[in-house]
């Protein structure tokens, strides 16, 4: 036996629900955290030869077919180089799309493994965001590749971008969390979401410029945090330059009222999970 | 004077729940919402828990179904928080709860001890350096390369086991481990358990199998509907449970439809 005092591992009556104890918890899982995000990327990429190279072909075919749809069928005026103009933004809102998804499944699907060890439970959600980001890197390699093949610029500009993503990832995070937590009370949140999304996607100015929308339709796409964020992605790349000063200021808005407030609703809901998991 | 590894003191647990259950969909809800259709019912899974246990001693808690066994056990690892009262847990645990958790079927033996390990809180440093000898505990020759999915029910159980008998821990939590597997894993089991007591490591084990705990704890912890019945010397407190059960049978009540242990 030992003779020196074992330490205090944890005491329940001084564990306060706290924002920061909380993150002291993610930073003490550090080691778990880079585990769940390696877990995510090997197995998406492991099973498949092609998996890796998914990543990259994805991008690739969706251009050849939106440009054929947009450049023949629907014609939008005034837009040169449609496929960077639309997968510069819609890269970065296919992330925000699958990163919210997947933490819902993610969150009921590691439900189990919450009743059993004690886990930061926003774990999931911050793992999901992470290999999420590492896959946005990659298929902007494609990105690059299709502007040089179309022969659209690459400025500078482009390296924006890290402060775009994370501005991106924590707006992403917040509603991640928000619905993840809801998911685990409700089960047809996540699939009321995947309608929400898809109408999302056309309320954002992706596949079109803003400038067709009715005047008196704009408020709708302006008060859409989304048309911000994107648009903080497509001008670094599509049309090189830097975002203008209400676009970054929204951005950081949207980004921070959404993690904060997916963080208290997370934490005020994570108490119940254990009675639903 | 060693302090004692753990410390409950007036530990209680309740839930606020629907009264109807099964509301799990977000449109069913809102409509009961807006019809004003709540009712909530308060559910007492833990009531004024308090006992301690010393360091080096193995506390085996017993009770009928729903009678809150598990749910202590994870006040214990600090997976559920309690409502009222301080639970106080000294030392590094290693939460055995359920073996095979968080196993992922697409990677090899290998990766998935270290991802267990990282669940169980540990480092890569200190995986890297426990690595062989879990190889080796685990024993599964060439399969600790494969992917987990190609494993047998009875591997995926050992591999299990080699991690968390072998990460290093002052306690161990265990609960109903040891009625998975066959006759020898439980054999392998018992023994390795036996080590653990010897080396002077602090367990609590819940078990529906009273020779099992007479046998292996210092002290055992009666539970009945969220509260002590009693604690004390195994074979006594299991001897009085007896006399109870014989008298008839218990129910555990509605905890146990809310709460199932596992």
């Amino acid at each position: 036996m030992q003779a020196t005092a074992v330490p205090v591992l944890f005491n329940a009556a001084d564990e306060r629900l706290t924002v920061l104890q909380e993150l002291r918890d993610l930073v003490d899982h550090r080691n778990l955290l880079w585990n769940l995000v390696r877990r995510d990327l090997t197995v998406r990429y492991k099973r498949s030869v092609i998996g890796f190279f998914w990543t990259m072909l994805n991008p690739l075919l969706l251009m050849i077919i939106l440009t054929v749809v947009f450049s023949s069928l629907f014609r939008f005026e005034g837009i040169e180089n449609y496929p960077t103009y639309f997968l510069s933004t819609y890269l970065v809102f296919g992330f925000f799309a699958q990163t919210s998804n997947q933490s819902m499944a993610s969150l009921a699907w590691n439900g189990a493994l919450m009743k059993r060890v004690r886990v930061p439970k926003s774990i999931f959600a911050v793992s999901t965001t992470l290999s999420g980001l590492v896959n946005l890197c990659l298929a902007y390699v494609p990105l690059f590749v299709i502007m040089l093949a179309t022969g659209a610029p690459i400025c500078l500009t482009v390296l924006y971008l890290p402060i775009s993503f994370l501005l991106i990832a924590m707006f992403t995070l917040g509603v991640s969390l928000l619905l993840s937590a809801l998911a685990v009370y409700f089960e047809d949140v996540q699939h009321m979401y995947q309608v929400a999304t898809f109408g999302l996607m056309y309320m954002t100015p992706i596949i079109y410029p803003i400038t067709i929308v009715p005047y008196k339709w704009l408020f709708v796409i302006r008060a859409n945090p989304l048309t911000h964020l994107v648009k903080l992605a497509r001008d670094p790349v599509y049309g090189c330059t830097l975002p203008g000063g209400h676009v970054i200021l929204a951005s950081v808005a949207a980004a921070v009222i959404a993690l904060v407030l997916g963080w208290v609703v997370f934490h005020r809901l994570a108490r119940g999970f254990y009675l639903h998991v | 004077m060693v302090e004692p590894s753990v410390e409950f003191h007036g530990v209680s647990l309740r839930y606020r729940i629907l009264a109807e259950q099964g509301i799990t969909s977000f449109k069913e809800w809102a409509i009961r919402w807006l019809t004003r259709r709540m009712h909530y019912q308060e559910l007492v899974a833990l009531s004024e828990v308090s006992f301690t246990v010393d360091a080096g001693h193995a506390v085996g808690i017993i009770g009928h179904n729903g009678a809150g066994k598990s749910t202590l056990l994870r006040v214990a690892a600090g997976i559920l928080r309690p409502t009222r009262g301080t639970a106080i847990v000294r030392g590094r645990q290693a939460p055995v709860i359920e073996l095979g958790l968080g196993f992922e079927a697409e990677l090899s033996g290998r990766e998935n001890i270290f991802f267990n390990g990282a669940l169980l809180g540990r480092s890569q440093a200190e995986m890297e350096a426990r690595l062989d000898e879990i190889v080796e505990f685990a024993d599964l020759g060439e399969f600790i390369d494969q992917p987990i999915r190609t494993y047998s029910t009875g591997m995926v159980a050992r591999l299990a086991f080699a991690v968390a008998v072998t990460v290093d821990a002052q306690i161990l939590l265990l609960d109903e481990v040891l009625a998975v597997g066959d006759a020898s894993f439980r054999i392998k089991c018992q023994e390795r358990l036996q080590a653990f007591r010897d080396a002077g490591i602090t367990i609590l084990l819940v078990s529906h199998d009273l020779d099992g705990v007479v046998q292996m704890c210092d002290e055992v912890l009666w539970l009945d509907r969220g509260a002590v019945r009693a604690y004390g010397p195994a074979a006594e407190v299991v001897a009085s449970y007896r006399a109870s059960v014989a008298e008839g049978p218990a129910v555990g009540g509605a905890i146990e439809a809310a709460a199932p242990p596992g």
